[in-house]
């Protein structure tokens, strides 16, 4: 009776499959998606090094995940760290990963998304003064030793999953992750020239909410695709990415209400990040119903965050730790008091009469953070050993555009002189009368 | 009577703008301009089209002032504009004729001496 079962968990399924690679893509652009969110929040100077720090996290982390951070990550079950069986995707193929019913190849690309993504989302600490090649070289290393150990820990069969901590889409390795290394990071790195002197504002509102925007539409497949096909932990963790950003909405506009009078479009920008950050540990573990109520009492403690942080002198500019750090913290919390085994067929929460499963989330809140601040901190400490972290007061006021990358995002063109280019940058085009 | 007019980098327009407010001059107009002022020319490429981009972006005060406010008006846009390398832009005085403040008809000097002095 046995034998039908065994074979058929282990053959690869159509539906599952098709669906994983539409969300495999859906989550690739959550990265250019948070390009367009972050450049909108940064001064118009800044805007391609803002919007490439993103790009660039691309190709550095998809080289890294294919060479030795998705075997570090997902290669056995050791406690602190996977082996190095899958390096350089070594006998990652068609057969279907264990434990699930797509191709190992399609899990591994899925997995490789959101490293891509979570590097990025580092970025937003240290955006316009930090040079680009620095943060190249840290991008790397990062996602070795911070991203690929989280992940191993939380999805991988490391010490935190195994121990029985739930954490659906990544409320370990990729929020608080991003967010308590986004601290470190922004420590390092140092202030931007002016920072609690002169007001340093967003310069395209407009980019900053269609980013947003676009990074809930990819979430439904990192959020939705966190189930690896279309059971029911995958359709909850989906429906559920509907209904948490909403109500984190309506809590925001009520919050900017009785602060200001007035509701704020980036307000709202940040609101929908935070929103889909609270549900991605906590998607295909808790009901609609609690995945409603975490929307609306779970932006509470990272809009408190966004509005104090800035009143210190730490200039973790785009609010990655309120946005991810402090939301990821909040959901991963959550699931221990509201799981719901009847939802999730794995186990229930404080509320449901098992208390023992808070202790296993607290356990996660507590080391993910702790990780993830300590060893970003000495690796930028050692890149900052090596080579200058950060752009000189004189470049960081020209731009980083026109010093790091020698372009400008709103060029008028009026007083350039076109140069041939045989001329080794020296001649100009002679004039010719038309 | 005097028009200060000051060209500087735009990045240190805030701390012009704190210079004078030290200095206590009050009434200013800031506009964004073009200019070329003898620093080099950046070089930026844009696919195969490599440019040089001769105009810089700065930032213009324009400044009108009674006899003794133009010195600290002069002293307070180098002290705020000044970072020593070329490009930090150049300050004009010009005579002024007439001035009339539209709101009461004022002219001259009482005209660009703020309300509430």
């Amino acid at each position: 009776m046995d034998l039908p079962i065994i074979a058929a968990q282990a053959k690869v399924d159509t539906g599952d499959t098709a669906w994983m690679l539409v969300a495999t893509a859906m989550v690739l652009m959550m990265t250019p998606a948070l390009g367009l969110f972050y450049t909108g929040l940064v001064r118009s100077k800044n805007s391609l090094n803002t919007f490439m720090m993103c790009i660039a996290a691309i190709p550095i982390s998809v080289a890294t995940w294919a060479l030795i951070g998705y075997s570090l990550a997902f290669d056995g079950d050791g406690s602190l760290i996977g082996g190095l069986g899958h390096i350089g995707l070594q006998d990652v193929g068609f057969e279907p990963r264990d434990g699930t019913t797509i191709p190992h190849l399609v899990f591994m690309a899925f997995q490789a998304t959101f490293c891509i993504l979570t590097v990025a989302l580092i970025s937003g600490a240290v955006v316009e003064r930090m040079r680009f090649g620095a943060f190249l070289v840290f991008a790397a290393l990062w996602s070795v030793l911070v991203y690929a150990v989280l992940a191993h820990w939380a999805f991988g069969g490391g010490w935190l999953i195994s121990g029985g901590t739930l954490d659906f889409a990544g409320g370990v390795p990729v929020e608080m992750g991003s967010g308590f290394g986004a601290l470190a990071a922004a420590l390092v790195v140092g202030a931007r020239t002016g920072y609690g002197r002169q007001a340093l504002l967003p310069h395209n509102g407009v980019y900053a909410v269609m980013g947003a925007g676009l990074l809930w539409f990819g979430w439904f497949g990192f959020n939705g695709g966190s189930g690896f096909g279309t059971g029911n932990a995958g359709v909850l963790a989906f429906v559920n990415t509907l209904l948490t950003p909403a109500f984190s909405l309506i809590t925001w506009f009520a919050l900017d209400l009785l602060r200001g009078r007035k509701v704020t479009a980036i307000g709202a920008a940040t609101a929908i990040i935070v929103g889909c950050v609270l549900i991605t540990p906590a998607g295909g573990f808790i009901s609609p119903g609690w995945a409603m109520v975490l929307g609306a009492v779970g932006a509470l403690p990272c809009y408190a965050v966004i509005v104090l942080r800035p009143r210190t002198r730490v200039d973790e500019t785009l609010d990655v730790l309120a946005a991810h750090g402090i939301a990821g913290f909040t959901g991963i919390l959550f699931i221990g008091f509201v799981a719901q085994f009847a939802w999730n067929d794995v186990a229930d929460g404080l509320f449901y009469g098992n208390a023992a499963q808070l202790g296993d989330q607290a356990l996660a809140a507590l080391a993910a953070p702790v990780y993830a601040f300590v060893v970003t901190y000495v690796l930028l400490r050692v890149i900052g050993a090596l080579m200058p972290l950060r752009a000189s007061e004189d470049e960081e006021a020209q731009g980083m555009d026109v010093v790091l990358h020698g372009e400008e995002a709103y060029s008028s063109g009026e007083g350039a002189i076109l140069v041939l280019p045989e001329a080794d940058g020296r001649a100009e085009v002679p004039v010719t009368p038309t | 009577m005097k028009l200060v007019i000051g060209i500087v980098r735009p990045e240190k327009a805030n701390d012009v703008l704190e210079a004078l407010y030290r200095a206590e001059v009050r009434g200013v107009s800031m506009s964004r301009v073009q200019g070329h002022g003898g620093e080099l020319d950046r070089v930026e490429t844009y696919r195969g089209t490599t440019v040089k981009v001769g105009l810089a972006e700065k930032v213009r005060f324009e400044i009108a002032v009674s006899d003794p406010f133009v010195e600290p008006t002069i002293e307070a846009l180098r002290a705020g504009a000044r970072t020593g390398d070329v490009g930090d832009g150049k300050i004009f005085v010009v005579s002024l004729e007439r001035a009339v403040r539209i709101r009461t008809g004022e002219t001259d000097v009482e005209a660009v001496t703020p309300v509430g002095e």
